[in-house]
């Protein structure tokens, strides 16, 4: 039997693509989702000969709230880069980016662990910094940073297009430009996660964040986040130490030189899953990953480094550069940008015009409204649902109607909160509890005379046939509409049960 | 009668009795001439293109000429000339004057080559924001001046549109590498004419070819639309015929674009205002270091020379040290060629219709040097170096300027030398930017004035530096210099083509 196990040792870089009405460096519209190609264009986003890139400040600001959001520390002195690579996409032959002195370092986000999770967990000799004891796992953030992105590349194939020529008739691509430029910020995370699980949790948190923000529509569909895992795995001793089986200090995970180096010993290879698009893809590459090379390792074999896609139609991954086909980009500060210099009050006035953030606001409306867990989770979901949940609250308030019974009746009865403003809502409630005043005697009364009327419907329900109890409700509602079907309901039961 | 006009008394710089050609003029004595309807704008338009078909045959100064276009425009400018006020046309500092661009600079509709096959039929979308002022200040566009490839060289050889000649002497460069827009204004082709200063490329060509050459701040004119060498150090500048002028041609061009990022927001001044000042109490530096050994003996004693001058205005002269002026060469061919390698990126040989082959010898070094500076490994014992070498030489001119107002030096270690004398041997072409590169480096602006010939009847000039946005004084002693020496026999010279 073996004496050892595998542990996942898994990082995660997120791109989000930025909701500002124009370009990170140019003046031209953002918005490029299903727009006519090329049309939001101009000589900064084509790179055309001598054009120059201006900041967009909104992005920036953005940018740091992001950072701010994820508890990262925000350096007074920052600067963007060149990160110099060959693409048809890429039209300056170099993408604006940032490389040692990003906007935000050293943050964290603290995602819940289910309960797969928690039975790992147990086994786990917990000596990761990042792992706490309770029931909340710590994520550290080593970076967000702020880049543009690029074109969009069309692969086509066939001569319908009569005025695109080619060499061979029957492939040819096309370039979009719409997306050149459009801002993106990378969010980058050490290698915290043990499981997939605690990878979509992390990701359900961080689409959360930026739309509480406002920052990013973070819609999944358009491209607005864009997935990097990079796996690998570590051998772990069951008898509980943590084994010395091929770890390699010396390996930095990335070329960036912020890199904190307090990660544990990590396995000297790692895999990146590039461009993922779905919460589902990820979590199925991270499965896939962890199994084959576990199968690797099983045969005594280290996974390769590399690079690797994520092909849904084979349900697998796919290799697609190796490390020695890696880039390098040849980083250098960009010079047509001068560096950006925060003062502290400026940070604290970002800091100051943030919203209210998914977790402060959900610890507040269990404290402030008395709500258990699992209500309070729902209604700070989205930022739309907790403001119409306080709205409710306060016109409640004037009607005695508890927070309690208003987040139950919108959680409960699925209320469509975009038709029904917070003051029809509690209006219904009024309504809802207004009708329990039938007289009871006229209640029995009108009972009795139904039941005996329904003979066989009483029969069929003695039976077992429990379904039979809305016909017989509805008939007595003939008699009292609007009133309140609990209240019937309770009467019938008791009748049938005496009679 | 067309092109030579009797002008009276008017002018008192005209160097031949009162008879003058009109591509001869300066902007001053334009304005006032077509002011005065003395001539038109056709006429001054035609009067160059006529020198152009006369001469550009022998000197290669322009690329391209576009005498349709710019006939047009002259014929448009006499329209507005006809019909508006004085106030008004004060608005129109240059309305009428025919200028030539730098083939770096992007004009729409206008091919714009950087003198590179690579860009040989590309025809931009749009200005550049100083042809835009330009053309706002009502100057006529004349052609696209010639230059070394990308501005990568110091003699203009690396053109892929042939070499330009020295109008002073054709077996001789013209300096570079704006080469055809020094040569232009030296043989009377425009009025004035435009400029990149990445490593002296102004200042060079403006003392080989006795003109006036201005290098100002980085930041304080819009690089935007202007071909990109080395990004930290691309200034964009001008050539005149007077200091007058090329004050002149500041009002225009200076001050914030919101297209350029490194264009602060600062106050512009009337560069015209300070010609006028006295020089008396300026102290000028002299700085040991860019006249030890290396430096060519006619140059060193013209310069001094030209420092005594000044010194009789009632400037004072006195010793400068710059420590790190050894190290400047070294430091700037890391960090130039590191930018080049990206800047010149997106000519991938996709966009542009032309293949990477195209690109020449020189760029290709250039290209490659960058790369390897840049690599994983070097870039910490190059780039990362030279940028600290660079903070140090930023400090030597800053405790240089706590002593002096400004520092006068040479352009050039030697005068004008043949063609074909060093285009087999790059590093002996790199030293002769020995004491322009490192203004770029540090940022400051640059005035480069004619100060005399050699013995061999070719143009000297000097260098006027001084701390970042300090063009005013440069102009002030520019002026004070030209003003002197006005009555000078080599002042009176003119080219013989």
């Amino acid at each position: 039997m073996q004496n050892y196990k595998y542990q996942p040792v898994i990082g995660l870089e997120v791109h989000v693509e930025l909701k500002t009405k124009s370009k990170m460096f140019c003046r031209c519209s953002a918005e490029h989702f299903g727009q006519e190609p090329n049309t939001h264009t101009c000589p900064v986003c084509l790179g055309l000969p001598g054009a120059l890139p201006v900041p967009n400040k909104t992005a920036i600001e953005w940018c740091v709230m992001i950072g701010l959001a994820l508890s990262c520390e925000i350096p007074l002195f920052s600067k963007f880069d060149r990160k110099n690579y060959f693409y048809p996409d890429l039209a300056k032959g170099y993408q604006i980016s940032q490389y040692d002195q990003p906007f935000a370092i050293n943050g964290k986000v603290v995602i819940a662990r289910n309960e797969a999770t928690k039975q790992s967990l147990k086994k786990e000799i917990a000596t990761t910094p990042s792992v706490s004891r309770n029931d909340a796992k710590v994520i550290r953030i080593r970076r967000v940073h702020m880049e543009e992105d690029t074109a969009k590349l069309m692969h086509q194939f066939g001569t319908q297009n009569s005025n695109i020529k080619t060499q061979n008739e029957e492939k040819y691509s096309l370039i979009d430009f719409n997306r050149s430029g459009v801002p993106l910020v990378e969010i980058v995370t050490e290698p915290d996660f043990s499981s997939a699980d605690e990878v979509t949790e992390y990701l359900k948190k961080l689409q959360q964040i930026v739309r509480y923000l406002d920052v990013s529509n973070a819609d999944m569909e358009k491209g607005d986040m864009r997935l990097e895992p990079n796996i690998s795995l570590k051998k772990v001793s069951l008898r509980g130490m943590v084994s010395e089986v091929e770890p390699d200090r010396a390996i930095s995970r990335d070329r960036h030189a912020n890199a904190r180096d307090d990660n544990k010993e990590l396995p000297k290879y790692k895999v990146e899953v590039k461009n993922i698009n779905s919460f589902r893809f990820v979590d199925k590459a991270i499965r896939f990953e962890l199994k084959r090379q576990a199968e690797l390792l099983d045969k005594r074999e280290t996974p390769a480094q590399e690079t690797r896609g994520w092909d849904e139609k084979k349900g697998a991954t796919v290799s697609q550069r190796s490390k020695e086909e890696a880039h390098d980009y040849r980083y250098f500060p960009e010079p047509d940008i001068p560096p950006v210099r925060w003062t502290e009050s400026q940070i604290s006035n970002l800091k100051s015009q943030m919203c209210e953030l998914p977790d402060t606001k959900f610890n507040r409306f269990q404290k402030e409204y008395k709500l258990n867990e699992y209500d309070a989770e729902i209604l700070t979901r989205e930022q739309e649902l907790a403001d119409y949940f306080e709205e409710a609250v306060k016109v409640g308030k004037e009607h005695n109607i508890t927070s309690k019974s208003i987040a139950n009746t919108i959680i409960n009865r699925k209320i469509n909160t975009e038709q029904v403003l917070p003051a029809e809502l509690i209006k219904n409630i009024i309504q809802i509890s207004q009708t329990f005043q039938i007289n009871p005697d006229e209640l029995e009364k009108i009972v009795e005379q139904v039941l005996s009327e329904n003979q066989k419907a009483v029969d069929d329900y003695k039976k077992g046939e429990t379904q039979i109890m809305g016909f017989l409700i509805g008939r007595i509602k003939q008699h009292f509409p609007s009133s309140d079907t609990n209240q019937i309901k309770k009467a019938l039961e008791t009748s049938i049960l005496n009679t | 009668m067309l092109g030579i006009i009797h002008l009276g008394g008017v002018l008192d710089r005209t160097p031949r009795k009162n008879v003058m050609k009109l591509n001869e003029l300066t902007i001053t004595q334009a304005r006032e001439g077509l002011q005065q309807k003395k001539f038109s704008s056709v006429e001054l338009t035609k009067a160059c293109l006529d020198r152009i078909k006369q001469v550009d045959g022998k000197i290669n100064a322009f690329v391209t000429v576009t005498e349709e276009e710019a006939l047009e425009h002259a014929k448009h400018a006499d329209k507005l000339l006809n019909n508006i006020t004085i106030e008004q046309y004060n608005n129109y500092p240059l309305l009428g004057i025919p200028i030539g661009l730098k083939d770096m600079y992007m004009t729409k509709g206008i091919r714009t080559t950087a003198a590179s096959k690579v860009l040989e039929n590309y025809i931009p979308q749009y200005d550049a924001t100083v042809v835009t002022k330009l053309k706002n200040a009502g100057a006529i566009i004349i052609g696209k001046t010639n230059c070394d490839a990308w501005a990568h060289g110091s003699s203009g050889e690396n053109s892929d549109f042939g070499p330009t000649k020295n109008p002073w002497n054709i077996e001789y460069v013209p300096g570079g590498s704006s080469s055809g827009s020094a040569a232009a204004i030296a043989a009377d082709m425009c009025i004035a004419s435009t400029g990149t200063d990445t490593g002296g490329s102004i200042r060079l060509p403006a003392n080989f070819c006795n003109v006036v050459g201005l290098k100002p701040t980085y930041g304080r004119v819009s690089r935007y639309g202007i071909i990109a060498m080395a990004s930290s150090l691309d200034s964009i500048g001008h050539f005149t015929k007077t200091v007058e002028d090329c004050a002149l041609i500041l009002n225009i061009t200076a001050g914030n674009d919101s297209c350029d990022a490194t264009t602060p927001k600062k106050n512009k001044p009337d560069y015209t205002e300070s010609l006028k000042k006295s020089v008396n109490g300026l102290k000028i530096g002299i700085p040991k270091e860019y006249f030890e050994i290396g430096l060519d003996k006619e140059i060193k004693e013209k310069t001094l020379k030209a420092a005594q001058i000044l010194e009789s205005l009632g400037a004072k002269t006195v010793e400068a040290s710059l420590p790190h002026t050894e190290y400047a060469l070294a430091c700037y061919y890391i960090i130039v060629p590191s930018e080049i390698s990206s800047n010149l990126a997106r000519y991938d040989g996709i966009r542009y219709g032309m293949e990477r082959t195209n690109f020449g010898d020189e760029a290709k070094r250039r290209i490659m040097l960058g790369t390897y500076t840049l690599s994983a490994g070097y870039y910490d014992a190059y780039y990362k170096k030279a940028m600290q070498i660079r903070t140090l030489l930023k400090q030597d001119f800053d405790r240089a300027f706590e002593k002096v107002d400004v520092i006068i030096s040479p352009v050039s270690p030697t005068p004008p030398w043949k063609l074909g004398e060093k285009v087999n041997d790059p590093l002996k072409m790199y030293l002769s930017d020995i004491y322009t590169i490192t203004i770029n480096l540090v940022g400051i602006p640059g005035l480069c004035v004619p100060i005399g010939f050699t013995k061999n009847e070719l143009p000297l000039g000097m260098q006027i530096l001084g701390p970042h946005f300090s063009e005013e004084t440069l102009f002030q002693i520019g002026n004070a210099f030209e003003e002197v020496t006005k009555n000078e026999g080599w002042r009176k010279k003119k080219p013989v083509l």
